[in-house]
């Protein structure tokens, strides 16, 4: 491995949702709602369980858009998690960013990418980084997991320092591919 | 029955307002708020449609020791519906809702909405475990909805039934991030 990573294969270095964990903790943010994914799945279980933030269980992620803004008129920092087909939920709601200029840090988990063993996946996927540009939001990438806190962290500052808004998408070859098969 | 005059259900929720913080759905329901009297802890919405609700709730969670009112209308809350689950989740005792249900679509022709059919919005927020949930229909009602929005334990849910009558706009600011920035400074103080 090259590089500074002088630990890659540290049980640490490699828990990258605890990683993202904790930058969303040292970036002081309060607020987490989410639509699951598996990929969340560690993330959501750490965040229901760190009793410095209020995790929202979300119906369509649309609303993780307009909780984000409540959170911040109250002085609050939010993030939103979702996988990519929920991206295209949030259409009309971006433009809450767009207008007000409203922080936003979404973590999306990508489907329909290398592997992808559900067709119906591959459309939203494919058009997730796109569509996000087209609303005004600015896409960074999470591809290897030793990378995750210094890209969580880099994410965190575009929507509360520069008060954009940020979508981290990370990438299906982190997470794995859904298998479609029964667990024994 | 005559159904009630949204201005005057509005006015009189925002009369001595105290701290309360306002969250004002798309269309008629920003206006109403307007010609109360525009001020800087009301936040108007002039697009995200369906998304008033969650924006209280957001607000709610952030500041539990405020006493946090969306003010909306029929249509709008028909677009979030799932939100009222949301809310239900987390249930912020702090939190109101006032729905303006004139049963129409008023900002696009007057078109029916769902509760013009029989929709009963109220019925839901009991089922997704608001702590109360009315339909108002009368004026001498509007002084429970008025005790309830800034003392008793939430969330709250009032539909009130209003005229269906279209009246003169009376519009707040739209500057999106002007919106926003008052609404900061007069909560929060300069940023």
């Amino acid at each position: 491995m090259p590089g500074k990573a002088s630990q890659p294969h540290s049980a640490e270095a490699l828990d990258w949702p605890a990683a993202i964990h904790s930058a969303l903790k040292s970036q002081r943010v309060r607020q987490v709602s989410y639509v699951p994914d598996a990929g969340h799945k560690r993330l959501i279980e750490l965040c229901h369980a760190d009793r410095s933030m209020t995790a929202v269980p979300l119906t369509t992620e649309e609303e993780g858009i307009g909780l984000a803004a409540g959170a911040w008129l109250g002085g609050e920092r939010a993030a939103l998690l979702m996988q990519s087909s929920g991206v295209g939920n949030c259409a009309n709601a971006l433009t809450l960013a767009a207008t007000c200029g409203f922080p936003l840090l979404m973590l999306v988990t990508m489907r329909g990418e290398a592997g992808e063993r559900n067709p119906w996946q591959v459309p939203m996927g494919q058009a997730t980084p796109e569509a996000l540009r087209l609303a005004g939001v600015r896409t960074l990438r999470l591809g290897r997991a030793e990378e995750a806190s210094a890209v969580a962290n880099t994410a965190a500052k575009v929507a509360f320092e520069e008060q954009g808004a940020v979508a981290l998408l990370i990438s299906q070859q982190l997470i794995g591919v859904k298998s479609f098969e029964e667990k024994r | 029955m005559k159904a009630l005059n949204r201005r005057a259900v509005v006015a009189s929720l925002l009369e001595r307002r105290e701290g309360l913080l306002v969250v004002a759905g798309l269309g008629a329901p920003a206006w109403d708020c307007a010609a109360a009297g525009d001020h800087p802890l009301t936040f108007p919405l002039w697009g995200a449609m369906g998304s008033a609700a969650m924006i209280g709730l957001g607000l709610a969670l952030a500041q539990p020791k405020r006493r946090v009112l969306v003010v909306t209308g029929d249509g709008e809350m028909l677009m979030g519906l799932g939100s009222l689950a949301t809310i239900g989740v987390r249930r912020p005792g702090n939190l109101s809702i006032v729905v303006l249900d004139n049963e129409r679509y008023g900002e696009t022709g007057m078109q029916k909405t769902h509760t013009a059919y029989g929709v009963d919005l109220a019925a839901v927020a009991r089922a997704c475990g608001f702590a109360t949930a009315r339909i108002i229909r009368r004026s001498a009602e509007v002084s429970d909805v008025r005790s309830g929005i800034y003392r008793s334990k939430g969330p709250l849910f009032f539909q009130v039934k209003v005229k269906a009558d279209a009246l003169p706009l009376v519009l707040p600011p739209r500057d999106g991030a002007h919106l926003k920035h008052r609404f900061r400074e007069a909560l929060l103080g300069a940023q």
